[in-house]
């Protein structure tokens, strides 16, 4: 039987990948965060001077996402074809909603997805805010990210997103270190709560962007 | 005291269930789940109504027999317990009490609360065992086993097969059972000649059957009469990738 058949060689597939796009979310919040230092317009134009690291990402990216979603659905759909009749009484003692809802907050997760690269990749839903050029010359990424922030629906639907992203790695992180096989009943424990902590802060670090620019605490000047 | 059930009633494998509703009365704090059910179906008879089906045996919790989904989950919720190990002083007069049989594809209803889980039977047919000729009994020591090897062989080996983990898993997985039979014999050396076999054979059979994909959601451990924990999982897993990279 091939890898990619095996009930336990497609979980682990679903790891690897998971655990590559979650390696990215910590870089793209590392990237983020040059915003609070001014260096956002710099980071970017930087960035963008190595377009094979770029392609090379976002090929990347697009191969790891295409298969986590490909066997997510298919590993669900097998799921819910293993119990055709619901128990009219279930209760779920250590099953979290989190877990639960993987499915969910991952097409939730994708279809914000498409949403954020047409908004800041593409540019193409707000072009009046998001082809500024700075006093350098460069892109003028925080202008962009500040007067769209200001719009209260796009940070309403950022947040919302976020929660999605806190809400599928609280449960994801613990899985992968289940499902590489590293956990043991002493390490379980620590596992979950190290999972659950890295999803909380994650989600605090993303959100605070929107946040501080809804409060005026980040401003665009000029 | 006197309880409100709602049981759910099928005549046989294609026909519809549903659940019913009976009233147990006069009922003993003392008494076990199965003997509250046993006095309910002495009604039954006395009034000629057919009879509650549900399976059970030895009654003292160590064959796995006894199966029902009592108010959602999976034996009843008290830890470490199987329905006949259930005692009614665990519910108070007037209850309401669901009881439904384990639910999976590949444990198809029999009759009422009774499920055919010949598939666990069918994945340990697959690879549960062990085929290299092991001779007569060794000499004592002949085999050196660690002693925490073996204690960890023995929690595997605490098992019942009862299904409890395909019954709670939200996706109806038997992965906890699968790991625990891949577990027991893995860690000791007779065992290991054929693991990297046995563990692509059960979770290919496992899939087979109709049951799910474990996603990590640990219901089965608590639903376990046995204790059997989702480190046997995380072990079942090493197997695997050893055997992947073989």
């Amino acid at each position: 039987m091939g890898f990619l058949s095996s009930t336990v060689g497609r979980k682990i597939l679903m790891a690897i990948t998971g655990f590559l796009l979650l390696t990215f979310l910590c870089i793209h919040l590392l990237g983020n965060s040059f915003i609070y230092l001014g260096w956002i317009n710099a980071y970017g134009e930087r960035l963008h001077s190595m377009p094979p690291v770029v392609w090379a990402a976002r090929i990347g990216m697009v191969i790891l996402l295409a298969v986590h979603i490909f066997f997510g659905i298919k590993l669900t759909l097998e799921n819910n074809a293993a119990r055709p009749q619901a128990y009219a009484v279930k209760k779920n003692v250590r099953a979290t909603f989190a877990g639960r809802t993987m499915i969910w907050t991952g097409l939730l997760i994708a279809a914000f997805l498409i949403y954020h690269l047409l908004h800041f990749t593409l540019r193409m839903t707000n072009p009046e805010i998001s082809s500024g050029i700075d006093a350098m010359g460069r892109l003028d990424v925080f202008k962009m990210i500040v007067l769209s922030f200001k719009n209260i629906l796009i940070s309403g639907a950022y947040i919302a997103a976020l929660i999605a992203v806190g809400l599928h790695i609280f449960h994801g992180i613990q899985s992968v270190v289940q499902t590489i096989g590293l956990n043991s009943d002493k390490t379980l424990p620590c596992v979950e709560s190290t999972g659950r902590g890295i999803a909380f802060i994650l989600f605090l670090g993303y959100a605070s962007i929107p946040l501080v620019i809804i409060f005026g605490l980040l401003n665009f000047k000029g | 005291m006197d309880l409100k059930l709602y049981v759910w009633r099928q005549k046989g494998p294609d026909s519809p269930g549903k659940l019913e509703q009976f009233t147990a009365k006069n009922i003993s704090p003392d008494m076990s789940f199965l003997e509250m059910l046993d006095e309910v179906n002495e009604e039954l008879v006395k009034e000629g109504k057919e009879t509650i089906a549900f399976d059970h045996d030895c009654r003292e919790g160590i064959c796995g027999t006894c199966s029902q989904v009592i108010n959602g989950i999976p034996h009843g919720g008290q830890d470490k317990t199987t329905v006949c190990q259930l005692h009614m002083r665990k519910f108070k007069d007037g209850d309401s009490i669901y009881i439904e049989p384990w639910r999976a594809k590949a444990f198809p209803l029999v009759k009422d609360l009774i499920v055919d889980r010949s598939a666990l039977d069918r994945i340990i047919q697959a690879g549960g065992y062990v085929s290299n000729h092991t001779g007569g009994s060794p000499d004592g020591n002949a085999i050196l086993i660690p002693k925490p090897d073996a204690e960890v062989s023995m929690d595997a080996a605490e098992c019942i097969g009862c299904g409890g983990c395909v019954a709670a898993c939200p996706n109806g997985s038997a992965m906890l059972f699968t790991a625990a039979k891949v577990t027991q014999l893995a860690m000791l050396p007779q065992g290991k000649v054929e693991a990297a076999q046995r563990v692509c054979v059960m979770t290919e059979q496992m899939l087979k059957e109709g049951f799910g994909n474990c996603s990590n959601h640990y219901e089965c451990q608590d639903a376990c009469p046995k204790g059997i924990k989702v480190s046997f999982i995380a072990k079942l897993n090493r197997e695997f990738i050893k055997a992947s990279v073989k």
